[in-house]
């Protein structure tokens, strides 16, 4: 059973190919990681699997139905979006921002998921505190929050610890890994591969638009894969906390 | 419970604003006056009252509230502190559509000079909101809304310009100026279901406005219809600019400066925005214009050339607040 699925999706962008008959899924109980050199493609695959990049050709499955025949609503309760961009244009209160997760629930019942949401990111003191007062990494936080107030089946996540210090980077992987082994289908794209290695399920790979690896990440990051892909001369060491790249250019 | 609390204030302040544009003006009245003007509303202190004082006030009143009401849905639709219908151009392309119905001799026939405002208004918004969804920098629409006010200006000089009549030239400068004076409740009429139809339609699309907080891909993977709720917002600001602006010609910046004042008392929600923001308007308007009657010049003040030498400040104080959050 697939909670996402993209099959033989291609699609451009200002005339330029970013995704090129890509086939990926994501299953309950995972966390993907979806990882690439800059311009490979990783947003537009998140960004065409919940309908903002149209394709030029193939098709979006959510569960078991067609992206295009599902309303705004339907989509919405199947996948969640956390995306890079991390502006918010107002000084909200935390609670209200991971309320806007939950936009279908009485006020009330939006509150209470927000709540426990910004609970389960270690962010509960920040509640009635406006985000344009938060640091970047507390405003990340809240956003994750509001993410996870969805309860969609399937959360997919574009570079959720980019610019973060590296508590926060553990902090929200962490949670995104607890709410896989609860269930959730997890898409994660990440350019920090001890990351990937660590916390991944699977990996896949991609560059220039095509999918190149889509296994176990030991496999999908190969030597071979980190020269080809990413130009590196790289290998795994293995520490207590996980596998960890040691890498040269 | 603040927000309650603080329309209650604005909602007693606005009354209290509408009594004193009754009760003062040019002509003082007695005692025996006023017992006629309440006694006899034909008579020559009743007509003072409620012909004269009584839609003016009023006018004021809606006017701003529209403004306001206006200003907080640009701002909430665009994600910007800066956006108003005079700053962004709507209320230009209100004037420019209703002056050229004015040259065209079009004043004559009922409604139309009105009709045109509210056509202009929408052509403006749409402008705005076709942009908006292509270009996202919050700068590049305000470069974007001076270049459509400065351009929808020029077109109104042009008018000028070229009117073959000194009369129609005066009627469109009068009324270019802005003002409530001499309003009738004919033009109550106009701006009063133009302010319930946009109140309605922004508090359909005030979900939408609270979800554009997190930006456009997360309001597009909300569930909610954005689209939808895109298009009645706009309409809902373009209708109120239109109707204000056909009623009392081009008032600029309360529409940019009602949001500001309310904004931090809703902790910045755009969607509990709209009420205080229309009272805020309507109680900076009506305000406004009594000031504008009593200050003692040869010329009355008109009423937009009173709020734009107060709003001008502001919005530069508003500009340097709002660059200092881009820069998170």
């Amino acid at each position: 059973m697939s909670l996402v699925e993209l099959r033989d999706a291609s699609a451009t962008l200002d005339g330029r190919t970013v995704l090129a008959a890509v086939n990926f899924v994501v299953r309950p109980g995972e966390l993907v990681a979806l990882c690439g050199p800059n311009g490979a493609g990783k947003s537009s695959l998140i960004r065409a699997a919940l309908g903002l990049l149209p394709l030029s050709n193939g098709e979006v499955r959510l569960g078991e139905a067609p992206l295009q025949r599902l309303s705004h609503r339907a989509r919405a309760e199947r996948v969640a979006y956390l995306p890079q961009e991390r502006r918010i244009a107002w000084n909200l209160p935390a609670e209200e921002v991971a309320a806007l997760g939950a936009p279908f629930l009485k006020p009330g019942e939006a509150l209470a998921h927000a709540r426990a949401a910004l609970a389960e990111v270690d962010a509960s003191h920040l509640a009635s505190r406006g985000v344009a007062e938060m640091s970047g990494g507390e405003r990340a936080r809240v956003l994750l929050a509001r993410a996870l107030a969805a309860e969609a089946p399937a959360l997919l996540a574009d570079e959720p610890v980019a610019g973060l210090d590296p508590d926060a980077q553990l902090l929200v992987l962490d949670r995104l890994k607890t709410r896989s082994r609860a269930g959730q289908g997890v898409v994660v794209s990440l350019h920090d591969l001890t990351l990937a290695a660590r916390y991944a399920d699977r990996v896949v790979v991609i560059d220039g638009g095509r999918i190149v690896a889509d296994a176990p990440p030991s496999e999908a990051l190969s030597p071979q894969i980190l020269g080809r892909v990413f130009r590196l001369n790289g290998r795994w060491l293995d520490a207590p906390e996980g596998p960890l790249l040691a890498a040269s250019r | 419970m603040i927000r309650s609390r603080l329309t209650l204030l604005l909602l007693l302040a606005a009354a209290a604003a509408l009594l004193m544009a009754v009760v003062f003006g040019e002509t003082a009245l007695s005692g025996a006056q006023w017992r006629e003007a309440f006694g006899d509303v034909s008579s020559g202190p009743g007509e003072v009252l409620w012909q004269v004082r009584a839609p003016r006030a009023i006018c004021a009143l809606l006017v701003g509230a529209a403004l306001g009401l206006a200003g907080a849905v640009m701002q909430g639709l665009l994600r910007n502190p800066l956006a108003d219908p005079g700053v962004l151009g709507a209320s230009a392309t209100a004037a420019l559509a209703a002056a050229g119905a004015i040259v065209l001799g079009l004043a004559a026939l009922p409604g139309v000079v009105e009709l045109s405002a509210l056509g202009g208004a929408a052509l403006g918004s749409t402008l705005l909101v076709a942009f908006a969804a292509r270009v996202r920098a919050p700068e590049a629409l305000i470069l974007f809304g001076v270049a459509l006010s400065s351009f929808a200006g020029a077109l109104t000089a042009l008018i000028f310009n070229l009117s073959p009549s000194p009369i129609a030239t005066a009627e469109v400068m009068n009324w270019l100026l802005g003002s409530v004076q001499n309003r009738s409740w004919i033009d109550v009429l106009w701006i009063a279901p133009g302010l319930a139809l946009s109140g309605l339609a922004a508090w359909g699309a005030s979900p939408g406005l609270r979800m554009l907080s997190l930006g456009e891909e997360t309001a597009a993977t909300s569930g909610l219809p954005m689209a939808r709720l895109r298009l009645v917002a706009l309409v809902a600001a373009g209708l109120a600019t239109g109707a204000a602006v056909a009623v009392a010609g081009v008032i600029g910046f309360v529409g940019l400066a009602a949001p500001h004042l309310v904004r931090a008392t809703v902790r910045g929600d755009p969607a509990r925005l709209l009420l205080p923001s229309a009272l805020a308007g309507g109680l900076m308007l009506a305000a406004a214009d009594l000031l504008a009657r009593l200050t003692p010049t040869d010329q009355e003040l008109k009423l937009g050339v009173f709020t734009a030498l107060v709003g001008a400040p502001l919005f530069a104080l508003i500009a340097w607040r709002a660059a200092r959050e881009w820069r998170l």
